[in-house]
């Protein structure tokens, strides 16, 4: 460096000051700064403000009384809890369906023909159509006289079963709606996953007489980890989320058959049944807890990531 | 490429997969198409319960027609617009500033902040339900379309940061070392170098983004009473009490609230895909 560069990087440095010499101190935070208010404001807050309500009786408009943990033991003897409960592990577990059925759809569509990418946007666009269409549509399928299924009920000799009358089977009729979407959800994420699999791989695999089924298992399931956590992850969150489907198929009905942690929740604190905040805010405590498990497992397996990416 | 290719394997296959292939569509269809296709007949047909046959009457038009006059989806359909595509800018701007900040600079808390926003993106939303409920009354802000339009800018920044911080990580660092040799400002750095660099990211949010809120029911039905700001998720529903058994005319409105993101969709489709399954494909 010649001493005129030296002296004209003084002068700017001299110039600049205060600002220049803390800017990369400072950047992050005003970046960071409109994003982090908002966000505290409408989600951060909201989640203790909700944590504290459930602790009070509260209709909403009158002031509210603390009752300690009168909510949760009130929950406990609640019978209609423990079916929502009973049906977000009905949701769960049948919910999962959408990710093998979503793999089997991305390996049957994983080829070079005429129109395959029309045909892969074609089997993806449920997903992008709002839940309440979806949940619109299939109410109407089920219906027992006018429905797309009635002929099929006739033919099996079910004529006038109305799937969302019955208090049984009415929670498997909405779940059926809800892994259309969600199976090909999983399914582009598999489609994509197939891309990135590396053909020396299955090369080699091939070689060692690898074929079928064990050059899946072996082979091609380990690569495809990444897009089997995040269908994973998605299906489960969307199973503890379902809101939409039951709200438009059922209101939670027959007789309070269908419902779900998050819908009785709603049910309790915003409709005609009665504007109970606390007890509302305690169903939503405990949905939330149940979903920090998952959120706590994706963060730590996040932060894993970040530590060896370091 | 697996499975093996369909060219490579023996010729009968390929014709049972020729013939597979647009008949596992149509099954997979069925539900859309059968929404299509009572859209463009007259009730008779529903009534006595011609479903899958050749229309008796072809009403396309006046099922339309009938939706546009005699109901406020128009109102519904320009409302989603109203909350749809503030939030879309609102939630993106934001993000690429809080993705660029968690991205590029190390400080202490960084991973803490950039966990929150993630953590919030995935809880229950009955967790926010009632204070979020309170606090658009307290700012008057309940019942109207700008209301909504706040509170889903916030919740989206949490995904939208999630996304865009990693996108940004992933850029080569030296670009912005280089920009620093050269003297530029950290503001420079943000717009001139990391901005054009985060366009294909950008893509993606907005068409994301505009899909999910377009799509959503359960604030709409939270923060939004009234008809006059109501968008067309929460509209169909409310229409559907009215119509009952008038399937042709729900099947009209239920195409007029898909069509929007099913056009975006369409048309970005690279972009949507590419966001949906970012992180599918790697480690």
């Amino acid at each position: 460096m010649t001493i005129a560069q030296d002296a004209q990087t003084n002068v700017t440095l001299r110039q600049s000051g205060w600002w220049k010499r803390n800017q990369r101190k400072l950047m992050p935070w005003l970046f960071l700064m409109p994003g982090i208010l908002l966000f505290a404001v409408y989600v951060l807050w909201p989640i203790m403000s909700s944590i504290s309500i459930s602790l009070y009786q509260w209709d909403g408009l009158s002031p509210a009384t603390y009752v300690g943990l009168e909510n949760y033991i009130e929950l406990m003897d609640d019978e209609e809890f423990y079916t929502a409960l009973w049906n977000n592990v009905r949701w769960l577990v049948c919910f999962m369906a959408a990710v093998p059925i979503g793999l089997a759809l991305a390996l049957f569509l994983n080829q070079v023909v005429f129109g395959i990418r029309v045909i892969k946007s074609l089997f993806f666009f449920p997903f992008v159509i709002s839940q309440v269409v979806i949940g619109l549509v299939f109410t109407w399928f089920y219906e027992p006289n006018y429905g797309i299924i009635a002929p099929l009920l006739n033919l099996v000799g079910l004529e006038g079963w109305a799937i969302l009358a019955d208090e049984d089977y009415a929670t498997y009729g909405i779940i059926f709606a809800g892994l259309y979407p969600q199976i090909a959800y999983c399914m582009i994420l598999y489609l994509t996953g197939l891309n990135n699999v590396s053909a020396d791989q299955i090369e080699a695999g091939r070689m060692d007489g690898a074929t079928g089924f064990s050059l899946f298992w072996n082979i091609i399931l380990p690569q495809l980890r990444p897009a089997t956590f995040i269908a994973v992850v998605v299906t489960i969150i969307g199973s503890l989320r379902s809101f939409d489907m039951i709200a438009i198929m059922t209101q939670g009905g027959p007789w309070g058959s269908t419902n779900v942690l998050a819908y009785f929740m709603f049910e309790q604190a915003l409709s005609e049944y009665g504007y109970r905040m606390g007890y509302g805010s305690a169903i939503a405590t405990i949905l939330f807890s149940i979903m920090m498990i998952y959120i706590l497992f994706f963060i730590y397996r996040m932060y894993r990531d970040e530590k060896r990416g370091l | 490429m697996f499975p093996t290719p369909i060219e490579k394997t023996h010729p009968t296959n390929q014709m049972l997969y020729k013939i597979a292939l647009p008949v596992a569509l149509l099954i997979w269809l069925v539900p859309l198409l059968g929404v299509v296709m009572t859209a463009v007949r007259g009730s008779a047909d529903i009534t006595s319960g011609n479903l899958w046959g050749v229309p008796s009457e072809w009403q396309a038009i006046q099922n339309l027609t009938d939706v546009f006059t005699n109901t406020p989806m128009f109102m519904f359909i320009m409302n989603s617009f109203k909350i749809t595509i503030p939030t879309v800018i609102g939630a993106v701007a934001l993000s690429c500033m809080t993705g660029f900040a968690l991205a590029i600079y190390r400080f202490k808390g960084n991973l803490l902040i950039f966990f929150l926003f993630v953590a919030g993106n995935f809880i229950p939303f009955q967790i926010l339900m009632i204070p979020v409920r309170d606090l658009t009354f307290q700012i008057g802000l309940y019942d109207t379309v700008t209301g909504l339009a706040m509170f889903h800018i916030a919740f989206q920044t949490g995904f939208c940061t999630l996304f865009m911080r990693n996108f940004i990580r992933a850029l080569p660092y030296e670009l912005v070392e280089a920009a620093r040799i050269d003297g530029a400002s950290e503001f420079k750095i943000f717009w001139a170098v990391v901005l054009p660099l985060i366009r294909p990211a950008i893509a993606a949010l907005c068409v994301l983004i505009f899909t999910f809120i377009w799509n959503d029911y359960f604030w709409a039905t939270v923060l939004i009473q009234g008809q006059h700001a109501m968008p067309v998720t929460a509209g169909l529903k409310s229409l559907n009490g009215q119509w009952i058994s008038a399937y042709h005319l729900i099947s009209a409105g239920s195409i007029m609230a898909a069509l929007p993101p099913v056009i975006i969709f369409f048309l970005m489709q690279k972009h949507f895909i590419a966001g949906l399954t970012f992180g599918a494909s790697k480690g």
